[in-house]
C-alpha cells in the first residue's frame, strides 16, 4: 500500500472511532436519564395509593399515613412563591427589554440575573434565614416561598425580556402613532401578542422551584401536620423526602420514593407543558 | 401613569442587582463572628468540632473542590462529545429526541440524582466499579479501602451525571455558533467530518466551550441534595477518593438547622459565604467567556 493510501485509511479510522464516542456519549447520556425515572417510576408507584393523598404522616416505624400536609405544603409554598416572583420578575424583564435596552443599568441586571440563576440554592436558604427566619423568630412558609421566588425571578426576568424582543418594533411604533403612551403600549400590545412566552417562563420558574429542597431545609423546615399558617414551619414533599429517605424506617423510606415520583412528574409535566406552549404560539412560529 | 410603570419597571430591575448585593452583604456581617474568632486560621484548619465549638473550613471546601473536578472531569468530554453528537452529527430526527432527553435530564430535581444515587447507583459502583479499584489500585493512597459505596468519588460521579446536560447544551450552542461558510471551506478541503470537529470547529469555539465547562463547574460547586445523598458526611478529611466526604453545601445541609450554639450558625454562615463567592466568581467568568464568543461571532460573520 501506499504511504498516501495508508494515510487516508487512518484518517478515516480515527473519523470513524472518535465519531462513534461522540454518539456513545449521547448514549450514555440517555441511559442515565431512563435508569432513573425507571427505578423513581417503579418504586414510586407501589408507593402511591389513597392515604399517601388523604392522611398525615404516622410516627416514626409505624407502617401506615401519608403526606397529605406536604402535597398541599409543597402546592401552597409555590402559589406563594409565584405571587411574589413572577409580577417582579415580569417587570424586571420588560424593563430589560423595553426601557432599559442596551443601557448600562439593563446590561448589568442581565449579566447578574444569569449569574444568580445558577448560583448554589443553598446559599438562598442560609440568605433568606438572616433575612426572614431570624428576624421572625420562627421557620415558616413564608421564608421558605421567599427563597423559592428569588430562585425564580432570574428564570422569569430572562425569559420575559427574551420574548418581549420578539414583538416587532414597527407593531410598538404603530401603536405610538395611535397616540398611546408606551406603558399602554407594552401592557395592551406587547404583554398580549407574547402571552404565551410569558407563561412559558412562569412555567419554567415553577420547574425550576418545584423540586429544590436544599433552600427550604432552613427556611419552611418541615411539619408532621396540617399547618395554614405562613408563619409557621410547613411541611413539603421535598424535605419529607430527604428526612424519609436518610430515615432508618423501611417504610419511610419507600415513601420517599412515592414523593419522588411527585416531584419527578410536577418537574417533567411543567417543562414539557413549557415547550409545548411556547411551541403552540406565535413565537414558536416566527 | 407612564412615569409609574417605567419606575416601577425599572424599581424591579434594581431589585434583582441589589439581590446580588442584600445576598453578599448579609451573609459576610453574618459571618463576621466566625472570622473574628478564628481569623485566617478558618480557611486552613481541619478542626470541625461542635462539641469543643472548634470550627474550621478545611475538609469541607476540600471536598467541595475535589468532588467538583472530579465531576468535571467526567462530564466535559462527554458533554462536549455530546455536543458534537447533536450540532453536527445527529439527522434532525435523532438529535431533537435526544435533545429533549438532554433537557429533561437537566429537569430532574436535584434531590432525585441524590436518592437515586444513594440507593441504586451506590451499591452498584459498590459492588464493581470500587470493589476493582481496591483490589487492584488498593496500594494507592487515592484508592485505599475499605469503600462503602458512598464518598468522594460517588459524589463527583453524581454531581458529574447532574452537570452533564449543562455542558452539553451550552457546547451545542456555541458550537452552532461557528459560520458554516467555515466548515464548508473545510469539507472542500476534504477534510473529513471528525478533522472538521476538531481543527475547525473547537478552536473556533475555544473560548465559549472552556465558558461552558467553567457553567458545569458552578453548578457542581453549589450542587446541595445530590452530594448531601452521596458523599458520606464525614468531616475527616481523607486522600482517597473511596472514603466519606463532605462539601460546602452538605455541611450546610446537614448542620444548618440544628447549629448548637451562635458560634457553629455563623461558621456555617462563613463556609455559604465563601461558597458564594467562589461560585459568583466562576460562574461570572464563564458568563464573560460566553459573551465573548457570542460577540465574536457577531462581529465576524457580519
Amino acid at each position: 500500500m501506499t504511504p498516501r493510501g495508508f494515510r487516508y485509511l487512518r484518517r478515516k479510522a480515527v473519523n470513524a472511532s472518535l465519531l462513534t464516542l461522540s454518539a456513545a456519549s449521547a448514549l450514555f447520556g440517555i441511559v442515565f436519564l431512563v435508569w432513573i425515572l425507571r427505578e423513581v417510576f417503579l418504586r414510586g408507584a407501589r408507593a402511591l395509593n389513597w392515604a399517601f393523598f388523604t392522611e398525615l404522616p404516622a410516627p416514626p416505624g409505624v407502617a401506615a399515613g401519608g403526606m397529605a400536609n406536604a402535597v398541599v405544603g409543597t402546592l401552597l409554598l409555590t402559589a406563594l412563591a409565584v405571587a411574589l416572583g413572577v409580577p417582579t420578575g415580569i417587570l424586571a424583564g420588560t424593563y430589560l427589554a423595553e426601557y432599559g435596552r442596551k443601557n448600562a443599568l439593563a446590561r448589568a441586571v442581565r449579566f447578574v440575573s444569569d449569574v444568580l440563576a445558577s448560583s448554589p440554592s443553598i446559599v438562598v436558604g442560609v440568605f433568606v434565614y438572616a433575612l426572614l427566619v431570624k428576624p421572625l423568630g420562627s421557620f415558616s412558609g413564608l421564608s421558605g416561598s421567599a427563597a423559592l421566588a428569588i430562585l425564580m425571578i432570574p428564570v422569569v426576568t430572562r425569559t420575559s425580556e427574551e420574548m418581549l424582543r420578539l414583538v416587532p418594533d414597527t407593531l410598538r411604533e404603530a401603536a405610538l402613532a395611535l397616540g398611546a403612551p408606551q406603558w399602554k403600549v407594552i401592557v395592551a400590545v406587547c404583554y398580549r401578542r407574547v402571552l404565551g412566552g410569558l407563561t412559558t417562563g412562569v412555567l419554567l420558574a415553577v420547574a425550576r422551584v418545584s423540586g429544590e429542597t436544599a433552600p427550604l431545609l432552613f427556611t419552611a423546615l418541615n411539619n408532621p401536620y396540617w399547618n395554614w399558617n405562613p408563619l409557621r414551619p410547613t411541611g413539603t414533599l421535598n424535605v419529607t423526602l430527604f428526612n424519609y429517605a436518610m430515615s432508618p424506617y423501611d417504610d419511610w423510606r419507600a415513601k420517599a420514593w412515592g414523593a419522588a415520583l411527585l416531584i419527578t412528574l410536577m418537574v417533567l409535566v411543567t417543562t414539557l407543558l413549557a415547550r409545548l406552549v411556547v411551541s403552540r404560539t406565535e413565537i414558536g412560529r416566527s | 401613569m407612564e412615569a409609574l410603570f417605567r419606575n416601577a419597571t425599572r424599581f424591579f430591575a434594581g431589585l434583582v442587582l441589589l439581590l446580588l448585593g442584600a445576598i453578599v452583604v448579609t451573609l459576610f456581617v453574618d459571618a463576621l463572628p466566625a472570622f473574628r474568632a478564628f481569623g485566617p486560621s478558618f480557611l486552613v484548619s481541619q478542626e470541625w468540632d461542635p462539641v469543643r465549638n472548634l470550627y474550621g473550613a478545611l475538609p469541607a471546601a476540600y471536598g467541595t473542590v475535589v468532588s467538583s473536578l472530579i465531576a468535571l472531569l467526567l462530564a466535559g468530554p462527554l458533554g462536549i462529545g455530546i455536543a458534537v453528537f447533536l450540532s453536527e452529527l445527529a439527522p434532525p430526527w435523532l438529535s431533537r429526541p435526544v435533545g429533549v432527553a438532554v433537557e429533561m435530564l437537566a429537569a430532574v430535581p436535584s434531590i432525585i440524582y441524590g436518592m437515586w444515587g444513594l440507593f441504586v447507583l451506590a451499591p452498584v459502583l459498590h459492588r464493581s466499579l470500587y470493589a476493582f479499584l481496591e483490589e487492584r489500585l488498593g496500594f494507592l493512597p487515592l484508592f485505599a479501602g475499605p469503600s462503602l459505596g458512598i464518598g468522594m468519588l460517588t459524589g463527583g460521579i453524581i454531581l458529574a451525571i447532574m452537570i452533564l446536560p449543562f455542558v452539553a447544551s451550552v457546547s451545542r450552542d456555541v458550537l452552532r455558533l461557528v459560520p458554516p461558510l467555515l466548515k464548508e471551506s473545510a469539507y472542500g478541503l476534504g477534510a473529513t467530518r471528525w478533522e472538521v470537529i476538531a481543527k475547525v470547529m473547537v478552536p473556533y469555539g475555544r473560548t465559549g466551550l472552556v465558558g461552558a465547562l467553567f457553567m458545569g463547574l458552578g453548578r457542581a460547586l453549589g450542587e446541595t441534595m445530590a452530594a448531601t445523598f452521596v458523599i458520606g458526611n464525614s468531616h475527616t478529611l481523607s486522600v482517597s477518593l473511596l472514603s466519606p466526604s463532605n462539601t460546602i453545601a452538605s455541611t450546610l445541609a446537614n448542620e444548618f438547622a440544628e447549629a448548637t450554639s451562635d458560634l457553629h450558625l455563623s461558621s456555617l454562615i462563613a463556609l455559604a459565604f465563601l461558597l458564594f463567592l467562589i461560585t459568583t466568581a466562576i460562574l461570572s467568568l464563564a458568563k464573560v467567556l460566553l459573551w465573548r464568543m457570542e460577540r465574536a461571532v457577531g462581529g465576524g460573520s457580519r
